[in-house]
């Protein structure tokens, strides 16, 4: 099965969504890049999985739960710390228009 | 112009579906142990995982689950053995991560029906399922700027989504009255809508009667309360009427409800909304939930909206309307129960709770155990009520008195010198009087004038300060003139 080579149009549709501007010789080289991952996606493709259970992860565990208690104590002044901006406690960032 | 359109509307049904997002009533938030509480000062409740600061990792809330799970058996969902966490991928500054840990292919409750009592009849919405969600932080905006608060970041959420189901904007309004119910009886959520604990997006759209296909559907967010669902459903519907009866087109797009105006417009088209790049969650191996955990909340899940409405009809002798209304809070049905126990009638202790209690409780919107006496004082009152001591009229005013003073029934009836007489002696010589000083009123009587007996009983009562008991003096009165 050949792979699939990715287009630019999908190259910057994926850089939007993540809010990535990529100059033309990067969306050239994302191309590739991508193509090469979509490639190896592929050949993986080509193994038999129908009698098997799709897995994200692997151990049979399953996640760990915690007891519904706070143990945080408040400590906004450490958190806003690194904020490039704020006013008061809120972090502050330019006007979102919806 | 009205009647073109009411007529237009008789040819059109709305189908309409729901997606609501309730807060679970944790101490701690889903992932971390923040406190999930409302009020707080911005950025109080935060810690680095609900941040989003590099190197942390999220741990599920087990009561978080539990919740969940409660909400879902009383809603008769299948509960998933396994479970998986997601990510859902989108810029915007309330998610400080870039994603929310939502469900999205495995959610934990699947399936499942809530029944609504609507235009008097009863019928079941289907549902799709219920997951597990943190919630996103919130965002102030002020002039040139926006503030960000991220308090409710990973507030524990569950969204219940519906199958299209619902008919009209009135069903949509019981509906939610009744998921509100279930969040509530459960314990899952507090399920406010006015402090934003209980979020209601819908999806409306429209069609021919009798044709199968959906039409094209439109989204309306920003509904906070169940009166702001029913206007913008019925707006909403109108609209998409109008539009096909004038040979339009239906744009599929999301709609913000706008009180003020009383009118849904769209909101600014997002080039690429809907594009979440779901992807099972890394950080988080798959909730897996045994029957044995999943059986112990089944036992211990109360008495449900339902399964009350059904026994106060069936076994209490109450009508449909009165079981619903005395069930929608679970301390309503509570307390009408107390007081019933206490009377031969359960009809009387409904009438009360729904007419007199209800509405001290609306008036001084305090929560009903601080507004009303206890169920045994009224119940002790009601009872004076059955047994003749007191008229109806005299235990409104005793019940006034008892909820401002916290004041006993029987020392209220006895301060405000409220009992009835009842004294048959009493009674007898106080229509004698009467009797004697309208003799030729009694002659006319007595000639066939029967419509005089109403002045009668009006005198007797009016001698003895509206205080004696009616039927005995209906009684004593008959006998006295009819000898």
């Amino acid at each position: 099965m050949a792979a699939q080579r990715i287009d630019l149009e999908t190259v910057r549709h994926v850089a939007r969504l993540a809010r990535l501007r990529l100059s033309s010789e990067e969306e050239t080289r994302m191309q590739e890049d991508l193509s090469a991952v979509l490639a190896y996606v592929d050949k993986l493709n080509q193994l038999p999985t129908d009698d098997l259970e799709p897995t994200a992860q692997v151990g049979e565990a399953g996640t760990p739960l915690r007891e519904d208690r706070i143990t945080n104590q408040p400590e906004t002044e450490a958190l806003l710390a690194n904020a490039p901006d704020r006013q008061g406690g809120f972090f502050r960032v330019p006007r979102i228009i919806d | 112009m009205a009647s073109e359109t009411a007529m237009a509307a008789e040819n059109y049904e709305a189908v309409i579906g729901l997606e609501v997002h309730a807060h679970l009533a944790t101490q701690s938030k889903l992932f971390c142990g923040c406190a999930n509480s409302f009020g707080a000062g911005p950025n109080e409740n935060v810690c680095p995982v609900c941040m989003a600061m590099p190197g942390v990792l999220p741990v599920l809330n087990r009561d978080a689950v539990e919740l969940a799970i409660r909400m879902g058996l009383a809603a008769h969902c299948a509960i998933a053995r396994e479970s998986i966490f997601a990510r859902k991928s989108y810029f915007y500054p309330d998610l400080p991560k870039g994603y929310q840990i939502s469900m999205y292919e495995r959610p934990l409750c699947v399936g499942g029906y809530v029944e609504i009592e609507a235009n008097g009849e009863r019928r079941r919405i289907r549902l799709v399922r219920i997951h597990m969600e943190e919630d996103a932080g919130k965002n102030i905006h002020e002039d040139g700027t926006s503030l960000v608060d991220f308090n409710r970041s990973g507030v524990p959420l569950v969204e219940i989504v519906s199958e299209p189901d619902i008919r009209s904007a009135a069903e949509a309004a019981a509906y939610l009255r009744e998921l509100r119910a279930l969040l509530r009886y459960t314990g899952a959520s507090e399920a406010r809508m006015e402090e934003g604990n209980l979020r209601c997006d819908v999806n409306v759209s429209v069609r021919p009667r009798g044709v199968e296909q959906f039409g094209t559907k439109t989204e309306i967010k920003n509904l906070n309360s169940i009166r702001f669902v029913e206007k913008a459903i019925a707006h909403e519907v109108a609209r998409q009427i109008d539009i096909l009866e004038a040979g339009g087109r239906i744009m599929q797009e999301t709609h913000l409800w706008d009180p003020v105006r009383e009118e849904t417009r769209p909101m600014r088209s997002k080039e690429f909304a809907n594009d979440y790049r779901y992807f099972p969650e890394p950080d988080l191996p798959p909730l897996r939930v045994t029957p044995e955990w999943i059986e112990s909340i089944r036992v211990a899940l109360p008495e449900l909206p339902a399964a009350r409405r059904e026994r106060y009809v069936n076994a209490l002798g109450l009508s449909r309307y009165e079981a619903a209304i005395l069930t929608e809070e679970r301390e309503v049905g509570d307390y009408f129960e107390s007081v019933a126990a206490g009377l031969r009638n359960a009809k009387t202790a409904a009438n009360w709770v729904m007419t007199e209690v209800l509405r001290v409780v609306n008036e001084t919107g305090k929560p009903l155990a601080h507004a009303v006496p206890s169920a045994r004082e009224t119940g002790a009152l009601l009872a004076m009520v059955e047994d003749g001591a007191i008229s109806l009229n005299a235990a409104k005013t005793a019940f006034m008195a008892m909820c401002q003073s916290g004041k006993p029934a029987a020392t209220i009836v006895r301060e405000l010198g409220l009992a009835q007489v009842s004294d048959e002696a009493a009674i007898a010589e106080a229509c004698d009087q009467i009797i004697e000083t309208h003799l030729r009123k009694v002659g006319e009587y007595r000639a066939g004038r029967d419509k005089l007996f109403g002045f009668f009983v009006g005198a007797v009562m009016k001698a003895m300060g509206g205080r004696a008991n009616p039927r005995l003096v209906n009684e004593i009165l008959k006998r006295k003139l009819d000898q």
